[in-house]
């Protein structure tokens, strides 16, 4: 055995076995703490409902209000790109189904490789203009903290080396398969303890935000 | 009030943090697109002014009291702690440019909803005496006097007296069993009695029993302005006792924005139970008696009218197409401004930054884009609901040197009343 091939062969056991269990317990452990804080309960007499308005801006907030856009079109562009590529590229490579499969015993259709490439290609443009736009965006510079600049590069890692090992652009093979596979667990750790969590939450901020207007007779 | 300190401060902002302030905070993906939506950074161009940036304080506390991590950071002596040096540079940040109009709650990607989370940070920066001296000014009128003006039962009687004299319009005080109790503002008490002549003669022509109580008739509420839940329940309090004596069934808010927030959504949760009686905005009862018959119009306006949806009612009260309707029973020409309605801009003078003398010069700057909204419009008269709404409008009008007249919604539904049994009046 080779020195490369061990190292795929350790991120892909132990390693992996250890950064997914993190990152269970991690959501599992997070998501509690911030539900259980829980809410008052509002006296008021609503003027509407709380559940529909709520479940109707987690889906309504993934498209901008179109003022706001016009002033910061870039912020929604790269974030459509980098978010659907990312989707595309994690859930709808077959290897990766494969993966799923076999931990879970569950899988889905994916699609043809070279429409997988083309969303990781865009995913990358994507992370690449928002970092650039963070770094040139006063606002952004502003509210940016050593947070957002990790989780930049940790989410950027796993595409990038997945993008390099796909396309057999780093030798040894297994070398680059295996910098994927910890560069992903790196992420995975790093979730729960991080902005990344809001994959999770912004499901719960959307409807609270949602639920609060819609007691209010509002659509938010 | 008790000592303002900074452990008071940090505690009171402890007490603040719940489930959806840890859902945002959690979420927040530093895009900084609700900078985008607040006018006092787009009208300055300052990044210190985006919204979430103003949330530092309360943050810090929730990442290290209710974050696993945070717990760690804090332990190892990693974590930025909150300090009076920090809370008194925020105080800028956090009343003299934010009016609470929750513009950025409706535009944030993740869903935060930031403006709950800045009135929530006030309750921290009034504990530990970080507030702005205008508005404790204010808020300290508010308790002694009754008012945050200063105006006191006697002005309010003087008004009623010029009003019943120049109307020959009857205004009940203090009548119990009447159907409506009718609060006021002070602004409405002192620069704008209209309103309440305006009143007397729409309900008088509607049928409606109301009646105004000599220990309740001011609806403002510092309290919630300021970010003190004491003080606010203190005022919601004497409403609610003046609308028990006087066994009302409902409570009408009146033009004024924060009033709204403060009767109709904080009070009932302020005194920790809810009402005996209903909470309906002036504008709201408006439309239902305009959608029973009981008042009509004639005589449209025929100049261009808009309307400035006061941010309290609009988008944080659900008043929005009522408005639009009573609009249209007064004028022929009426255009809404581009962007109206949940997603209106704020005038720049609420929340209590209007009271502030350390805004002045900001809030001038930041009704550039009020201005710009109206004049895209081409209105010749500009119309509102909130008499605070009104003043911030007449005067950033003046600053800038614009001739609009700037009306109440309520007047100009009474000014084209039908009235009957009695000869009409001819304006001018």
């Amino acid at each position: 055995m080779n020195e490369p091939m061990d190292f795929l062969i350790w991120t892909r056991g132990t390693a992996f076995d250890i950064a997914v269990t993190i990152f269970v317990i991690g959501v599992i452990l997070r998501l509690f703490e911030i539900i259980s804080l829980g809410r008052k309960q509002n006296l008021a007499e609503p003027k509407g409902t709380e559940f529909g308005p709520g479940m109707r801006t987690i889906f309504t907030r993934s498209i901008p209000d179109p003022g706001t856009f016009r002033r910061q079109p870039l912020t929604v562009v790269t974030g459509y790109l980098f978010h659907i590529g990312l989707f595309v590229g994690l859930f709808l490579f077959v290897p990766h189904i494969e993966l799923f499969r076999a931990t879970f015993g569950f899988g889905w259709p994916g699609l043809p490789n070279p429409i997988v490439d083309a969303a990781t290609v865009l995913a990358i443009i994507g992370l690449l203009a928002g970092l650039w736009h963070r770094l040139m965006n006063p606002v952004m510079r502003k509210i940016s903290s050593g947070e957002d600049w990790l989780v930049w590069t940790l989410t950027f890692l796993p595409i990038l080396t997945g993008y390099l090992a796909y396309h057999r652009m780093v030798n040894p093979y297994p070398l680059i398969l295996g910098l994927h596979v910890l560069s992903v667990e790196a992420l995975l750790i790093a979730f729960p303890f991080t902005k990344l969590m809001h994959t999770f939450t912004v499901f719960l901020s959307r409807w609270y935000n949602g639920a609060m207007s819609g007691r209010r007779g509002v659509e938010s | 009030m008790s000592q303002a300190t900074l452990e008071r401060g940090i505690n009171a902002l402890k007490e603040q943090i719940d489930a959806p302030v840890a859902a945002f905070f959690s979420s927040c993906v530093s895009c900084g697109m609700c900078a985008e939506a607040c006018l006092f950074y787009t009208e300055t161009g300052d990044p210190k002014y985006t919204p979430i940036y103003k949330l530092e304080p309360l943050r810090r506390v929730w990442e290290s009291e209710y974050t696993l991590f945070g717990k760690l950071k804090k332990a190892l002596g990693l974590h930025k702690p909150v300090t009076d040096q920090m809370l008194a540079e925020w105080q800028e940040l956090l009343y003299d440019s934010c009016t609470m109009c929750a513009r950025c709650s409706m535009v944030c990607p993740v869903g935060n909803d930031i403006a709950y989370m800045v009135r929530k940070t006030r309750e921290g920066m009034v504990a530990s005496g970080n507030s702005p001296e205008g508005v404790k000014g204010a808020a300290t009128r508010a308790v002694t006097i009754g008012s945050p003006m200063g105006v006191k039962l006697s002005a309010l009687e003087a008004q009623i007296r010029h009003i019943e004299a120049d109307s020959g319009l009857k205004i009940p005080m203090d009548v119990e069993g009447a159907d409506y109790l009718a609060l006021l503002s002070s602004m409405e008490i002192m620069n704008f009695p209209e309103y309440l002549q305006a009143l007397a003669k729409i309900f008088k022509q509607a049928g409606v029993s109301w009646t105004l109580c000599s220990s309740a008739f001011e609806a403002t509420n510092s309290g919630i302005q300021i970010g003190s839940s004491d003080i606010a329940r203190t005022l919601v309090q004497r409403i609610v006792d003046g609308a028990e004596r006087l066994k009302v069934k409902h409570v009408i808010s009146p033009e004024c924005g924060h009033a709204y927030t403060a009767i109709r959504w904080d009070g009932p949760n302020l005194i920790g139970r809810p009402f005996p009686f209903r909470v309906v905005h002036i504008l709201e009862l408006l439309d239902e008696l305009r959608a029973a018959g009981r008042i009509k119009t004639r005589d449209l306006e025929s100049d261009r009218h808009t309307f400035h949806d006061p941010c309290s009612i609009a988008r944080k009260g659900g008043v929005i197409d009522g408005p639009r309707r009573l609009m249209n029973m007064v004028t022929s020409d009426f255009v809404d401004m581009k962007e109206h309605g949940k997603m209106a801009w704020c005038c720049g003078g609420g929340g209590g930054v209007s009271s502030n003398e350390d805004a002045d010069e900001l809030r001038i700057r930041a009704f550039k884009k009020k201005r710009d909204q109206i004049a895209e419009t081409g209105a010749e008269v500009l119309v509102t609901a909130c008499a605070n709404c009104r003043l911030v409008i007449e005067e950033g009008l003046e600053e800038y040197k614009v001739e609009l007249p700037v009306v109440g919604l309520s007047e100009l539904i009474a000014d084209h009343l039908v009235v009957d049994e009695e000869p009409p009046e001819t304006p001018e």
